[in-house]
């Protein structure tokens, strides 16, 4: 069981997308949490979502739809910390499934592509495209190098923005840029557990490892670690639930959702 | 008697915010309650109101008390305007959607025009200065007819003129029967009006008219450390420990030769 | 306008955009856009536990949004409330996938909660709609002066958490009962887009709920005439007409409020 679960490419890319999404979303998630963006970044996924139905009608690769969808939502969301953030937060995204809505309803219509919705939505981590795992990688590690640049600036203006406008940073420079990383994160996410249960990997691991530990440094590496875990896992009990009944895989997503939330349940009880 | 607290001990975070506070207002008097930050006014207030609970003591109150709370701010892009707060103050109808009627617009016109709010009615209260939005705020607490008003640090942001006018407000309010306390770390502006002055420090309280209560001997006892007061003016000057060394707070400091 | 088979459906959407007029208005006043967009969502699986069980669909989606509620109050106890928000909802939609996908009609499931077949709606939908249009509106102007006022500081009310349970449970009850007609996606866009449009435009409370409530039916007629001219789905014309109603809202009020330049002699 054990052989054919590690020989198979497809676990193999399932593995190598999953823990690549975990660990970027885990430390981006700390600073999405600290600078309660928990909202933009959930919008942000399901703006991409319009991302992966159109990649899906035009034939081009879905994490070049993602990615593409998500990063102009994050440019529209612009500033934070403003009063009403949330609702042009929550318009945007209702313009953004919206369109979803209409691109799904064109690939369905012409293109057949039956199931769709449940891809984009909900993700296939089994049925990735071969490459993938290597643009996965290669994402995840271009995030973490822009963030180990950006780390003091960034937690500082997270923390208070005047403060971190006095030791020079360019803070709305530094809004952009992190609205650019949540969309890389969210598009990674959105490949393994589908566009609106991104929000599981990059605001559980975080929310755990800030109910354990009160430092940042900490927390992100806390984070990145049991994203990754539970990434695995799910991918684990997923392979392992084609016994379980009969001909059918139980989703992938559900089991990496399960084990991220019920990490954060073990945290807070413990934490009373 | 319009306000009597007596014995009263609050506990937050097993702390003892107060410690057997007591002090009784008559009907129509002008109190400030006095106290740094931190030493419990807030929490006065809250427990008076009944919106903190206290581990002993007692509070005797009329039915109807109004509150204008410390820091509230309100989005600009919240649709209401200050007469629409001050209509939301009426205690009755309690529950159900209040249909527009000619005798409460004119009951809100009333009150605004007795607050001096009339001037800028139609106009959203996130986008008043803070002197007019302290007269809303005073505006929505009196449309429940309260016999009581409590306010908590109203002058805090204020710049010297505007808060004068809300002293002189207030001071009208109690002249017409309303037993007024208010809240504020800076006596100053209050020593005028208020008749009356509970002073806190250290979670204990010391009450009673202002010439009785702001004196060496009185603050230094309740301090636990020697206090000076100094009068320059009609104004107080409170300064702790060894002369001009060490100030009650920035308001205080004073350069003594 | 429209053929008689698609009546059912428009009389269905209108009363669902009434009550998510009045349910939106305080949603936009009270911030709570992320609630809003997560119990409609959080309510999916009840839907998909009903269809796995082979049960009407209204219990489970209505057990499941007060589930959320629950889960949301229970998660916010030491947590940022837009994380705790964010975790009850993908904890629920999470479960949703697994329902789904063990009932086996996994995707056109889907499709329709998430963006609504209001076309599909048959007359038995109108009762429940119904039922909708008269509880919600009925409850929220009930309480309008403790949640208005709940809203503008929670200072202004003593015990300020009851009633934000009281108003979870209000949009929980919008949102399960306009879910499994219009879409998870519709109604949000409906308790959004109008209402945050109504309050730029408005200067009093009891206007700009009014204006919320037209601005939603008028939203959903819109979509649906375009939709039913056009065969695209309604949920894309809602979602996208939600966003330029607000934008043009913001853009007049910014216009009317820049100061006045001189124009040419």
């Amino acid at each position: 069981m054990l052989d054919g679960f590690f020989a198979s490419t497809v676990v193999q890319s399932a593995l190598l997308i999953g823990g690549a999404a975990a660990a970027l979303s885990g430390i981006i998630g700390v600073f999405t949490i600290l600078r309660g963006q928990s909202f933009a970044g959930h919008a942000l996924a399901d703006i991409s979502s319009s991302g992966g139905a159109l990649a899906l009608l035009l034939g081009i690769s879905p994490m070049a739809g993602f990615f593409g969808l998500s990063l102009l939502g994050g440019l529209g969301l612009g500033q934070r910390r403003r009063a009403d953030s949330s609702l042009v937060a929550g318009i945007m995204l209702g313009a953004g499934l919206g369109l979803t809505a209409l691109l799904l309803h064109f690939a369905v219509s012409q293109r057949g592509v039956a199931g769709a919705a449940v891809t984009i939505m909900f993700g296939s981590l089994f049925a990735a495209p071969p490459g993938a795992g290597a643009w996965a990688l290669g994402g995840a590690l271009a995030g973490l190098l822009l963030i180990a640049c950006l780390y003091r600036p960034l937690l500082l203006a997270s923390l208070s923005e005047e403060l971190a406008a006095l030791r020079g940073a360019k803070v709305r420079l530094l809004d952009v840029l992190f609205l650019g990383m949540l969309a890389l994160s969210v598009t990674l996410s959105a490949m393994s557990v589908g566009a609106i249960l991104s929000t599981a990997l990059l605001i559980g691991p975080a929310a755990t490892a800030l109910r354990l530990t009160r430092r940042p440094p900490a927390a992100m590496a806390l984070a990145a670690l049991l994203g990754v875990a539970c990434a695995w896992a799910g991918v684990a009990l997923a392979y392992a639930s084609y016994g379980w009944t009969p001909g059918r895989v139980w989703p992938v997503s559900f089991f990496i959702t399960a084990c991220v939330l019920l990490t954060y349940i073990i945290a807070a009880w413990r934490r009373g | 008697m319009s306000l009597a607290v007596s014995g009263l001990t609050v506990r937050l975070g097993g702390r003892d915010v107060l410690r057997e506070v007591s002090f009784s207002l008559a009907p129509g008097a002008f109190c400030g309650l006095i106290g740094g930050n931190g030493s419990g006014k807030t929490t006065l207030l809250r427990t008076i109101l009944g919106f903190q609970r206290q581990a002993a003591g007692r509070v005797e109150r009329p039915q109807t008390a109004g509150y204008v709370p410390q820091k509230l701010q309100i989005a600009a892009d919240m649709p209401v305007r200050a007469r629409d707060l001050v209509e939301l103050g009426f205690s009755s109808p309690r529950f159900f959607f209040p249909l527009p009627s000619a005798k409460r617009r004119q009951r809100v016109d009333e009150i605004l025009a007795a607050t001096g709010a009339l001037g800028f009615a139609n106009q959203r209260v996130g986008e008043l200065s803070g002197g007019q939005f302290a007269r809303v705020l005073i505006a929505h607490a009196l449309a429940g007819d309260p016999r009581l008003l409590l306010l908590d640090e109203p002058l805090a942001n204020l710049d010297l003129r505007a808060a004068a006018e809300i002293v002189a407000l207030l001071r009208k309010l109690a002249a017409r029967g309303v037993t007024i306390l208010v809240s504020a770390h800076d006596m100053n502006p209050l020593l005028g009006a208020m008749d009356h002055v509970v002073y806190l420090a250290n979670g204990r309280a010391a009450s009673g008219p202002v010439a009785e209560v702001v004196r060496t001997e009185v603050l230094s006892a309740l301090y636990g450390y020697h206090i000076d007061v100094i009068r320059v003016h009609g104004r107080v000057i409170v300064v702790a420990g060894e002369r001009g060394v060490q100030a009650h707070g920035p308001e205080h400091v004073v350069a003594i030769p | 306008m429209f053929a008689s088979y698609l009546l059912s459906g428009w009389i269905v959407a209108s009363l669902v955009a009434f009550a998510a007029g009045f349910t939106g208005f305080f949603v936009v006043l009270r911030r709570e856009s992320f609630a809003a967009h997560a119990l409609p969502m959080a309510a999916f699986p009840g839907a998909a536990a009903a269809a796995l069980c082979g049960v009407a669909q209204w219990p489970g989606l209505l057990v499941a949004a007060l589930l959320g509620v629950a889960l949301l109050f229970w998660l916010k106890r030491g947590q940022r409330r837009d994380a705790a928000t964010a975790l009850a909802l993908v904890a629920l939609l999470g479960l949703g996938a697994l329902f789904l996908s063990l009932s086996g009609r996994y995707a056109n499931a889907v499709y329709g909660l998430l963006f609504g077949q209001i076309f599909a709606s048959s007359p038995a939908d109108i009762p429940p709609a119904l039922a909708l249009a008269v509880l919600v509106p009925m409850a929220l102007l009930m309480f309008f002066r403790p949640l208005l006022l709940g809203a503008l500081s929670p200072d202004f009310t003593a015990g300020g958490a009851k009633g934000d349970v009281l108003f979870l449970i209000i949009l929980a009850l919008t949102a399960s009962f306009a879910l499994p007609v219009t879409g998870a996606l519709l109604v949000f866009s409906l308790m959004t887009g109008p209402p945050g449009a109504a309050c730029t435009l408005a200067a009093s409370p009891r206007t700009g709920l009014m204006l919320s409530v037209v601005l939603a039916v008028a939203l959903i007629w819109s979509a649906l005439a375009l939709s039913a001219a056009t065969g695209w789905p309604a949920g894309f014309f809602t979602g996208v007409l939600a966003a330029l109603l607000f934008l043009a809202a913001r853009m007049w009020r910014r216009a009317r409020q820049a100061p006045q330049l001189p124009g040419p002699a």
